[in-house]
């Protein structure tokens, strides 16, 4: 019985009653006026200098922008978003990327410190075993801060930048890749994304290369009124692994903000690209007022052959999500993994899901999704498996489960399974419960208070996708969603 | 993104000069005149279903339907059609409609059941009585279904059967749709059948054509079953042209501590869309949906479900089998939808498919849509092809290829068969079953696994 002691132990001492990462960086920034125009965007590339073929590339984006609507198909409900009534560009006054952290604003420095995130290498370094280190790259409302062990990584080939820098120094690969997985006019966000996205990571592993450690981007939304359009761009060639960790934090306030992120991975023959996320975003306060808007396009593109993508995400924040991290198994032999535990609890909604797009031979994949649906949320699967005619034996099993906790709020699976082909084999199975009886009644006659009963059966619940988190986070994500669901039970 | 309706197509722009023509000499008082123009309005706003539309994702009725038939008038008496029906192995009262229109001559009124009461849909439309708007609007899901509307705004004739409280049938009651086939022909009808309390019945919806000619075939019917009733509905969809298409919707209004069942099998049917709408009217009701769906060709069903369980305490079971050949498609889309009053909602859904060469699409969509949260749903869904173990065993043994395919097969569909009570039927049911299979196995067709 000694790990369940130990879960019990660790439920206990987390005794954060609200989000904890609601605190405001007072710093001075430089933003351009509100709203989206012509002008905004050459203004966006102007401060990232970018050259003449990004600019072209982004008013294209914003010219389509302008023709679309936005989508309406997801179950979730927001009032209107005023695009003309926001910043799209808030950058932390300082040189435009600073070579050093010392010329890095202290306040700065002082807010991913208070949030846990590691950007000093010595310290780093003197306080953990060097097997455990982590690359970070600092994004700060629209601009990346600071890349981490930047040079070791460099000695082993691997590139790992913000992408405002990749455009500077390898336009070779950014030009060749982005927007290969995410076409311009994928969708109405990733278009918005595309014409006004501002800063992100780029990662670049080289052919038979591991990269030696994990990489990883904090996100943090600090001004007001401020949308956060982040690309991250992430290439493993041939033979090549790497596993990239995702965070984002954002301040309380009373208003919601947009944050339209647009993910894509691309992986060649015999590569691995593991892609993990750590959602929490600002959900709201209990009655619904303010959080974040989390419309973001995931997605990646298993292009080799035996090459394999695996989305693992634990989605705890956001007063709205709507992403649905995606594989298109091309390659022969491919694999694609998708792992997900969505918890909601107020008035968040979340709609989320992935799909699965077999078009290789012998493709096969696996969907793991756990939403957990407490107070007045609401928290709907949204999956597509399907199979081209020439994906012969295609492979998929998905199994969703969901759990609510309260008589308000709601549970939905909407999962779409289409097979062109006879030798594809797709299996798909889901549950909606509430908690057990029997087990609360089980585990309270052990001397559990109810509280701490749901926590324990909650952690159970979702086990199977936090084997999957690196070690770091998997310990984080399960105090996060004891976190979220506090005060649902009672 | 906003839904944005095209111009009209040739077939709306027939179908609502169709209307205009007709409406007039429509049967049906002032209120069934109302429910027409209405729901005319409401097809006109939204045109034929089409692939936007969530709920007809998979059948594109826009595309399916290039051209709308002529109305059918009056039934088609032919011989062909006076041979299927003496050739029909059924027992228990025969209610026959041929093209839609209620053939009372053909019918078995004269020897009706204690208890049971039939009339023409039409003269039922005339009748005044006072429910009429209500049986017809069926559950509140329907209501936005533009295929149903337009059953709704065309509706000529059918049957309406009403069996009172109490009463227990031994044997089937058969409604049995003929399309004579004669002439290409769109049909709209509709039948009714109202079980009052505690009733025990069988009704049997026999759906064959027996002329050469397509039809297009816009039938619904509607249960309203009282309480501590169990009605089951078999459903026969056959013997059409490949070319035809219906549109097959089932409404269901069940009471309390009530069971009703539905089994509906397709094959050689041509392209059939079944919609079935189900509410929950009472606490306690068990509530089965099952069918088998055999395809080939380039054949194309659609099973579309919608469980509204309103109240607590309802138990739902679904069951569809499907088998794909050919160039055939088969979809599944079943919703069930929990509202926040109905705790203690017990719902299982399963829909399996067998894909048996290259060519053969499934699309699977099984929905929960769940508001109350001391519920148990699951739903469950495959697509796969024949297993080659169980065919091993059975070539291991000394049956050749095709028939072993023929056996799992069989075996495959019968899971669903096996619930549908009435020994008779579920031997009627299984005979076409085994021709169907019996056909591809002479035809040494072997799958591509």
């Amino acid at each position: 019985m000694a790990a369940v002691q130990e879960t019990i132990d660790q439920v206990k001492s987390i005794d954060v009653t609200e989000y904890k990462y609601g605190f405001v960086t007072e710093i001075e920034v430089d933003k351009p006026a509100k709203g989206l125009t012509e002008d905004t965007v050459r203004y966006i590339s102007a401060r990232k200098n970018e050259p003449e073929w990004m600019l072209e590339w982004r008013l294209d984006a914003f010219r389509r922008w302008k023709t679309m609507t936005e989508p309406t198909w997801s179950r979730v409900h927001y009032p209107p978003i005023n695009y003309q009534d926001l910043y799209y560009y808030a950058a932390p006054k300082m040189g435009a990327s600073p070579k050093s952290l010392d010329e890095v604003d202290p306040a700065i420095l002082e807010t991913y410190k208070k949030l846990g995130i590691p950007l000093r290498e010595q310290e780093i370094l003197a306080g953990v075993e060097p097997g455990n280190r982590v690359a970070v790259d600092a994004v700060f409302d629209s601009v990346s801060v600071v890349t981490t062990f930047k040079k070791e990584l460099a000695q082993a080939g691997v590139i790992f930048c913000s992408i405002s820098e990749a455009i500077q120094e390898h336009p070779e690969l950014v030009k060749k890749y982005l927007a290969t997985v995410v076409p311009v006019t994928d969708n109405y966000f990733a278009t918005l994304n595309s014409a006004v996205f501002t800063d992100g990571s780029f990662v670049y592993v080289p052919k038979g290369v591991r990269c030696p450690m994990e990489l990883s981007t904090y996100f943090r939304i600090n001004e007001q009124n401020t949308g956060q359009f982040e690309r991250t761009l992430i290439i493993a060639d041939e033979g090549a692994y790497v596993s990239y960790l995702e965070g984002c934090t954002a301040p309380k306030r009373d208003e919601n903000q947009l944050h339209a992120a647009v993910v894509e991975l691309i992986a060649l023959d015999d590569a691995e690209i593991k892609y993990s996320t750590v959602q929490n975003w600002f959900p709201g306060d209990a009655e619904g007022k303010g959080g974040i808007y989390n419309f973001v396009t995931k997605r990646g593109d298993c292009r080799g052959k035996n090459s394999k993508i695996s989305w693992t995400q634990v989605e705890t924040g956001s007063a709205i999500t709507w992403k649905y991290p995606s594989c298109i198994l091309r390659g022969d032999g491919s694999r694609g993994e998708f792992y997900s535990i969505a918890v909601s609890n107020g008035m968040q909604q979340v709609d989320s899901g992935t799909k699965m797009l077999h078009l290789g031979r012998n493709t096969t994949s696996k969907i793991i999704a756990k939403g957990i649906a407490a107070g007045k949320s609401d928290s709907t699967y949204r999956g597509m498996v399907s199979a081209h005619r020439k994906a012969i034996g295609a492979r998929n099993f998905t199994n969703c489960d969901s759990l609510l906790i309260g008589d308000q709020c709601g549970a939905h699976t909407v999962p779409y399974i289409e097979a062109k082909t006879a030798t594809a084999v797709f299996e798909h199975e889901a549950t909606t419960s509430k908690i057990g009886e029997d087990q609360l009644f089980y585990c309270q006659q052990r001397g559990l208070s109810e509280e701490e009963a749901v926590a324990l059966i909650v952690n159970g619940f979702v086990k199977e996708v936090l084997q999957q988190l690196p070690m770091e986070f998997a310990v984080e994500a399960q105090k996060l969603i004891t976190i979220s669901l506090e005060g649902s039970v009672g | 993104m906003a839904i944005v309706t095209p111009l009209k197509t040739a077939a709306e722009q027939v179908l609502a000069q169709q209307f205009a023509n007709v409406k007039a000499e429509l049967p049906g008082g002032g209120a069934v005149r109302k429910l027409r123009e209405d729901a005319f309005a409401g097809f006109e706003a939204k045109g034929l279903p089409h692939r936007r539309l969530e709920s007809w994702r998979y059948t594109d009725l826009r595309m399916i339907l290039r051209e709308a038939k002529p109305l059918a008038g009056s039934a088609a008496v032919t011989p062909a059609v006076r041979e299927r029906l003496a050739a029909l192995k059924l027992d228990g009262t025969r209610l026959v409609l041929v093209d839609g229109a209620f053939a009372a001559e053909l019918s078995t009124l004269e020897a009706l059941p204690e208890g049971v009461s039939v009339n023409g849909l039409a003269d039922a439309l005339v009748s005044q009585r006072d429910d009429l708007t209500r049986i017809l609007s069926g559950p509140s899901v329907s209501a936005d279904d533009s295929g149903l509307m337009l059953n709704t705004a065309l509706m000529r004739d059918g049957v309406m059967v009403e069996i009172a409280e109490g009463t227990e049938l031994d044997a089937p009651i058969a409604i049995v749709s003929l399309t004579s086939g004669s002439e290409e022909r769109a049909i709209f009808s509709r039948s009714v059948v109202l079980a009052g309390k505690g009733v025990k019945a069988t009704i049997v919806d026999i759906n064959e054509s027996v002329g050469p000619a397509a039809a297009q075939i816009n039938n619904a019917i509607v249960f309203e079953t009282g309480d501590e009733s169990e009605v089951q509905h078999v459903r026969i969809v056959t013997r059409q042209q490949p070319e035809s298409v219906q549109v097959l919707s089932l409404l269901a209004t069940v009471g309390a501590q009530a069971k009703f069942d539905s089994f509906a099998l397709v094959c050689k049917a041509g392209t059939v869309r079944q919609q079935n709408f189900v509410r929950y009217a009472g606490e306690h009701t068990e509530i089965g949906l099952r069918g088998v769906n055999l395809l080939g060709g380039t054949e194309h069903c659609d099973v579309t479900l919608v469980m509204d369980h309103e109240v607590p305490h309802g138990t739902s079971r679904e069951l569809y089998k499907t088998i794909v050949g050919g160039e055939g498609t088969g979809v599944f889309q079943g919703k069930v939808i929990v509202r926040p009053q109905a705790q203690k909602v017990d719902g299982s859904m399963k829909s399996n498919a067998l894909l048996l060469n290259d060519g053969a699409t499934m699309f699977n969509k099984p929905e929960l849509e769940i508001f109350a949260d001391d519920v148990v749903c699951g739903h469950g869904a495959t697509v796969a092809q024949i297993d080659g173990e169980q065919l091993f065993y059975l070539m291991a043994r000394g049956l050749p290829r095709p028939q072993a395919e023929a056996l799992v097969l069989q075996a495959f569909a019968g899971e669903a068969v096996e619930f549908v009570a009435e020994e008779s039927l579920r031997e009627l049911i299984m005979s076409e079953i085994e021709a169907w299979l019996g056909e591809r196995r002479d035809s040494a067709v072997v799958s591509a696994i």
